[in-house]
């Protein structure tokens, strides 16, 4: 069941559900791109339908929502730990006092990104009382996507189709925009605002420019290939594909000393990635990975194989936003890619020997 | 302090005494009353400087665990002089640890290096208990004599099982063995490696030689185990700095069958 709605009714009803949601959604930050004169689109809170960017995909992912920045923990003093969390802490969507539940609006790749947060967060150990604490208060809004954006290829993956856990969809249409609305209870709105009713269903990408192979399996041996040589000199470490990436999900532990002799301070978690310097660095200095080409290795197998072996699905949901912000230009799908033919000539040349994983 | 169900929050625990080793490694006695097992670990919180996980060194039931600590410059010799008789923060017990029963009964070897032996010391005191003793051979190497560990140990245990104390390097007129600990590993007197069990715990390059030379020496990949080290900032499976491949060091491990490190390339 679906319905119609012209831009008035869009801001009507937005307005409407700002008041009782908290509403986040793709905002145009105008001039704040990278270079001078270039938009980025950011998620940002929202009361006004006018602020929704709805015709491009974001340049970074809904997911600070649910994995801030930089989250505080707990508060310590010599002997006291208090934690931190809850309405109005540091890293929590809403201000202060404000308990209202948030509305995400985002498309299908995003959507099944949420699926992958949650399994590291909810299912990968014992469930993360932070993460679960703010997941419990987020509602998704699907965001129709008619047509594939640059780098995309969702549909390779298998993320091109939203999963079935949005309240309501929204997209434009030949009459202003379309919505499905799954979530019963919201139809008294709707009926306030729309136009006319009709079958709605959201639009999905069929078919991408972008096309990546994604392999079975991959033998112990095609780790150490040359296919990652290039990578030493192309990739810069800056980790900006780890930020933008919906899927992304490590931190690292810091300590805020309040006082000289440290007694009294808290402990924060904030975003890491395995692109970066000191990754993996223990007690002592050691690290493991210094060459940037084992590092793109690390991270593009958890992304399309390591991830796979322990959850059963892929980890990327081909948003292709780590294309998009690269400033070396490097392909995370020409790198897939370049790993299966990798592998198909692994197997051509070991044919009669059992995959490893089969 | 108030009890919490949220995993991130350290308990506070009397440290009841520090043992200092060498300059660098001294083993803090912490109350602890819950089960653990050699080879666990716990995060270590020293407020300002972090967390750390850190080994299991010693068990006292329902009392206390060892936490042997090495200074690594970050943490300075004035932090640890402090916390005599304060308390410290601790999460844990984290890891799988290991299975000590699987080890009593037939031979077994037990390799381990410099703060590698904490994780071990708990298994090697089962061993020196169990019913065959000699059929236990622990090879113990540390960079030089002022770099031994568990000192009174080493002692007790050279006259329970066949224990080979070795060090890297040593000054002229040093008494005891002098060596790697893969020197020793040819010449261990088993009766059928094929079935002997064997830890490994050390660095790096000193796991992949020493599993190396028990391999030649005829010992079955499954039954090797060895004992992975890495950076970790939760011990709860979310922060990934610890993963390799599909495996998380902190759920998964850090103890892992050979058959399985093998396929582990960080």
């Amino acid at each position: 069941m679906g319905y119609v709605l012209d831009g008035e009714g869009l801001d009507g009803l937005v307005r409407e559900l700002a008041r009782d949601y908290l509403v986040f959604a793709p905002v145009r930050k105008v001039g704040a791109g990278r270079f001078t004169d270039v938009d980025q689109v950011i998620y940002d809170f929202v009361d006004d339908a006018s602020q929704i960017e709805l015709d491009v995909k974001s340049d970074y992912s809904f997911k600070e929502l649910l994995t801030p920045l930089s989250q505080t923990l707990f508060y310590y003093t010599e002997d006291q730990v208090r934690e931190a969390g809850g309405i109005g802490a540091a890293g929590d969507p809403a201000r202060e006092g404000d308990a209202r539940d948030v509305l995400v609006l985002m498309r299908a790749c995003d959507l099944h990104g949420v699926k992958r947060l949650d399994a590291m967060y909810l299912h990968n150990g014992p469930e993360d009382s932070f993460y679960r604490r703010i997941r419990d208060r987020v509602h998704f809004v699907l965001l129709g996507c008619p047509q594939t954006f640059e780098h995309c290829f969702c549909v390779d993956m298998g993320s091109n189709v939203a999963p079935d856990n949005w309240e309501f969809s929204l997209e434009r249409s030949d009459e202003g925009y379309a919505c499905a609305v799954a979530n019963e209870s919201l139809r008294p709105l709707f009926e306030r605002y729309a136009t006319a009713s009709r079958d709605v269903v959201p639009a999905h990408v069929t078919q991408n420019e972008v096309h990546v192979r994604v392999p079975k399996t991959v033998p112990l041996e095609l780790r150490t290939s040359p296919v990652w040589d290039e990578y030493n000199h192309r990739c810069i470490g800056c980790g900006r594909c780890t930020l933008v990436c919906p899927t992304c999900t490590c931190f690292t532990m810091q300590d805020v000393a309040y006082t000289e002799n440290g007694r009294v301070g808290e402990r924060r978690r904030v975003q890491a990635s395995c692109m970066i310097d000191g990754y993996s660095t223990v007690a002592g200095g050691a690290s493991y990975r210094k060459q940037h080409g084992e590092r793109m290795r690390f991270k593009v197998l958890h992304k399309v194989y390591d991830f796979r072996q322990r959850f059963g699905y892929d980890m990327c949901v081909g948003c292709g936003r780590c294309d998009d912000v690269c400033p070396e230009y490097i392909s995370f799908a020409a790198c897939v890619n370049k790993l299966s033919d990798a592998v198909d000539e692994w197997d051509a040349q070991h044919e009669g020997s059992v995959a490893r994983d089969a | 302090m108030m009890p919490s169900n949220n995993p991130y929050i350290p308990f506070s625990s009397k440290v009841l005494e520090v043992i200092k080793h060498t300059e660098k490694e001294y083993t803090f006695r912490m109350a602890f009353e819950g089960e653990v097992r050699p080879g666990q670990f716990f995060e270590v919180s020293v407020p300002k400087y972090g967390e750390a996980p850190i080994s299991v060194s010693g068990i006292v039931p329902g009392e206390s665990v060892d936490l042997t600590i090495r200074r690594v410059g970050v943490v300075t010799n004035e932090v640890f002089e402090a916390y005599e008789g304060e308390n410290l923060l601790l999460r844990g017990p984290y890891g799988n640890g290991f299975e000590v029963e699987r080890y009593l009964d037939g031979e077994c070897v037990v390799v381990a290096g410099g703060t590698g032996v904490s994780p071990v010391r708990g298994v090697v005191e089962a061993l020196a208990a169990s019913a065959t003793p000699q059929d236990k051979h622990v090879i113990v190497g540390f960079r030089s004599p002022n770099d031994l560990l568990f000192r009174d140990d080493l002692a007790r245990w050279e006259n329970l099982v066949d224990l080979i104390l070795t060090v890297d390097g040593a000054p002229e007129g040093y008494q005891g063995n002098v060596g790697l600990v893969t020197k020793y590993i040819p010449d261990l007197p088993l009766r059928d490696p094929s079935t002997a069990q064997a830890i490994v715990v050390g660095p790096p390059p000193m796991m992949r030689f020493s599993v190396k030379g028990l391999l030649e020496l005829g010992l079955a990949e499954e039954n090797i185990w060895v004992s992975q080290e890495r950076k970790m900032c939760c011990g709860l499976g979310k922060c990934g700095h610890c993963r390799i491949g599909e495996k998380y060091v902190c759920l998964d491990g850090p103890v892992f069958n050979y058959t399985q490190s093998k396929q582990l390339l960080d």
